[in-house]
């Protein structure tokens, strides 16, 4: 017979170790990404559907090539957070859920790597 | 014990209120929240194609000319667009203003019409650039 009562069980099981560090971060990411995204877009507008080396020279160019991997890192970041966040709401059986936070570290990160790698391959080789 | 903590009554959830902008465009915000996740797989795509030489990058660039590959782009652009309008709805909550009633509700609305106009400017401009 468990004689601790419902609230001893819970105590110290909350987000509140690390949901503040998880909160502050979602932020500061999104507010980064406002004027990356402003940019990116309107770099995008420039550079739709424009042929291969018009593109490539302008994304080895030091000043995009930086913009760019800040909007990876800050992006990859936030939709990981974010991807947490819904996966921690909606999803019960431990096992699962465990599961899918892995999955999602795991998916984040190769995608980040790959645009990040991308993206310094572009501006030093070309 | 065990009794005591089946069948309460839990907190209310989405059912029990009466749907309204404010919380529609709560739910927007976390569908194009996930939609974006993937649609990094279409940043990355092109990324790596640019990388990896012309060849790979005429394919991804003829793929995203398609019919279906510019709908997709034009559903990711509104997606990106209406996401960052309600994070920057979600900044002002946090620094802990604009809650009154009627202004938040206005908000909701003006973030789904702001985000579909910007998503056609973008469009426009980009059509008339090229």
């Amino acid at each position: 017979m468990d004689m601790r009562t419902p609230l001893g069980k819970v105590r110290g099981l909350g987000s509140a170790k690390s949901g503040t560090e998880h909160f502050w971060r979602v932020r500061t990411t999104s507010v980064a990404l406002v004027p990356l995204l402003v940019f990116y877009i309107v770099f995008l507008i420039i550079y739709a559907g424009k042929p291969y080396a018009e593109v490539v020279g302008a994304l080895a160019n030091p000043f995009v090539a930086t913009i760019n991997a800040l909007t990876v890192i800050a992006s990859i970041v936030h939709m990981r957070l974010g991807m947490e966040e819904i996966i921690q709401d909606y999803i019960h059986s431990e096992f699962l859920k465990l599961t899918l936070l892995v999955l999602n570290a795991f998916f984040s990160l190769l995608v980040g790597g790959l645009c990040l790698f991308a993206v310094l391959k572009i501006a030093f080789a070309g | 014990m065990a009794n005591v903590t089946n069948n309460r009554p839990l907190s209310p959830h989405l059912q029990i209120y009466k749907f309204i902008p404010t919380m529609a465009m709560s739910i927007v915000h976390r569908i194009t929240g996930g939609a974006l996740y993937f649609g990094t797989l279409l940043v990355a795509a092109w990324l790596i194609a640019a990388a990896s030489g012309e060849e790979y990058f005429n394919q991804v660039n003829w793929l995203f000319g398609s019919i279906v590959g510019q709908l997709v782009l034009f559903g990711y652009t509104w997606a990106l667009l209406h996401h960052l309008l309600g994070g920057l709805r979600h900044i002002m909550w946090d620094l802990g203003y604009g809650f009154e009633k009627e202004f938040s509700t206005k908000l909701a609305k003006g973030n789904l019409v702001a985000s579909i106009a910007l998503t056609v400017l973008v469009w426009a401009i980009v059509l008339i650039v090229r």
